[in-house]
């Protein structure tokens, strides 16, 4: 194909993906707005306000960039897990894998509906935020790569899951199992340098930690962990994530046969 | 130049099951082809392999010249494919379905829509083009999933069973479509169960049974060789049922 044909491929690809969360915007952008909204509420402005400041900052201006990365979370990686489900259940995949459009066309389609997703997703939030608490930006440059990563990360682990999935069941368990409570526990609602020093180093194993902190570090300027820490621990996962995705598109596993 | 050129082909699935067992079939360019089997006689695996939805376990199969394991994008650019399920989103308009299917063959939106008009004028779509899919009857779903194997002008259209379900009449002007699009040069493999319809449209034909070729023959000469038999009672023969006095 050539590189004109490749991008209509993923143009196509992008442009149907767009149109779905849009006309569906009930289901995929306004619920995480209005859990978040909650959140704002509740944990920033009633509980919120009887707290003392973190690093500085009141309450609700230290866990507006974890919630706003928490939808960005959920959001990029249920895109794909149920576009890349929803496909294969219909069978409706069978005719991209079809069509000419290499494997890493194919991939970055479904995960490019994931980022956009989630970063529909994160400005939502980021603009009901400002109802809340007024924000600045520290450092813009580490805020769009930590936020762009972050939801590369998770479409692709997204599409794992996806390809993994045997029954709508299978794509519920990794976000309300092991994503959900990593992300609470990610230090969302609080730095991890409040806690004991054991709890500390068990924090340190949870890698949302990292996409969190790197993400209030553009924010706030604050981080619990290095900032190249933060983007090395991002950038390995993302990485070994996009190795699995397109090692099991090469094998055709979940797909072929 | 064949269409498809298959060598040696076999394919046995995780569980052990040999779906295909050396197959050899070679089916020239501009033919009408029929490959008729009972069901799990290995039709749909051995179409899998063409089109490169199934994994082969050995031996070649290639489209058009192109090895399907090599030569993947070469193969899949000359090749439409209809599958035996329904398989449309069906939240999607008609249109959409088809052009979003042209653009992934590199086919720029407008030019798809300009493509997209005389096929689902000729299929009895084009009034529908605005409506989703699962508002469609089965026969209408059947004749998108031609629209859509079309869109990108293949040179070999795959048929697997394509007017399953589907009234006489609405058959019929299928058939008509098809001759039409065989006598503008594409070449049409075509299952069915329908041996009436195989007789009607197809010039040659393989029988496959447990995964092998057990007849391999052109229409006339195999009803020739038969003397006053029809097809059915030949195929009924060929696979080893006996044939209802």
């Amino acid at each position: 194909m050539t590189p004109h044909k490749i991008w209509t491929g993923y143009y196509t690809m992008i442009r149907r993906e767009v149109v779905r969360i849009f006309r569906i915007w009930s289901q995929t952008i306004l619920p995480p707005v209005v859990t978040t909204s909650l959140y704002f509420i509740v944990f920033g402005t009633f509980i919120g306000s009887q707290l003392s400041a973190i690093h500085g900052f009141s309450y609700i201006q230290f866990i507006v960039p974890g919630l706003i990365m928490m939808s960005v979370i959920t959001s990029s990686y249920m895109n794909t897990v149920s576009t890349f489900y929803f496909a294969k259940w219909t069978r409706n995949l069978d005719e991209i894998l079809v069509s000419p459009m290499p494997d890493w066309v194919v991939i970055a389609g479904f995960v490019s509906g994931g980022i956009l997703r989630g970063l529909i997703v994160g400005v939502a939030v980021l603009g009901v935020s400002l109802f809340f608490t007024h924000l600045v930006i520290y450092n813009a440059a580490v805020l769009i790569v930590a936020l762009v990563l972050t939801s590369l990360m998770f479409s692709l682990g997204g599409l794992i899951n996806g390809v993994f999935a045997k029954g709508f069941d299978g794509m519920s368990i990794v976000p309300t199992f092991v994503l959900t409570p990593l992300t609470y526990l990610g230090g969302i609602f609080y730095s991890i340098s409040q806690f004991p020093p054991f709890w500390q180093k068990v924090s340190l194993f949870n890698p949302i930690l990292y996409m969190i902190n790197a993400f209030r570090y553009g924010f706030l300027g604050v981080s619990d962990v290095p900032i190249w820490i933060c983007f090395t621990v991002l950038l390995g996962f993302t990485a070994a994530f996009a190795i699995a995705v397109a090692y099991l598109f090469k094998k055709g596993i979940g797909m072929k046969n | 130049m064949h269409a498809i050129d298959i060598k040696g082909l076999t394919k046995t699935y995780q569980g052990g099951t040999q779906a295909l067992k050396g197959v050899d079939l070679a089916v020239e360019e501009g033919d009408f082809f029929a490959l008729l089997g009972p069901n799990g006689a290995g039709k749909t695996t051995m179409i899998g392999i063409i089109t490169t939805l199934v994994t082969k376990t050995s031996g070649e199969a290639r489209v058009f010249g192109h090895p399907v394991d090599r030569e993947p994008v070469g193969a899949k650019v000359n090749i439409g494919l209809v599958p035996q399920e329904f398989n449309l989103n069906i939240f999607e308009k008609v249109i959409n379905i088809i052009v979003d299917q042209a653009g992934f063959y590199g086919i720029p939106r407008a030019e798809a829509i300009a493509k997209a008009e005389p096929i689902l004028r000729d299929l009895g779509l084009w009034e529908k083009r605005n409506e989703p899919s699962q508002k469609l009857s089965g026969g209408m779903k059947r004749r998108l999933m031609i629209a859509r194997a079309l869109i990108h002008s293949p040179r070999l259209l795959i048929l697997d069973e394509p007017t399953a379900g589907v009234d006489v009449e609405l058959r019929r002007s299928m058939w008509e479509y098809l001759r039409r699009i065989n006598k503008e040069g594409t070449t049409i493999v075509l299952t069915t169960h329908y041996l009436e319809e195989a007789e009607q449209l197809c010039r040659n034909l393989a029988v496959i049974n447990h995964g092998k070729i057990v007849e391999r023959d052109s229409m006339q000469a195999l009803l020739q060789k038969h003397g006053e038999k029809k097809l059915e009672d030949i195929y009924l023969g060929l696979i080893g049922e006996t044939v209802a006095a």
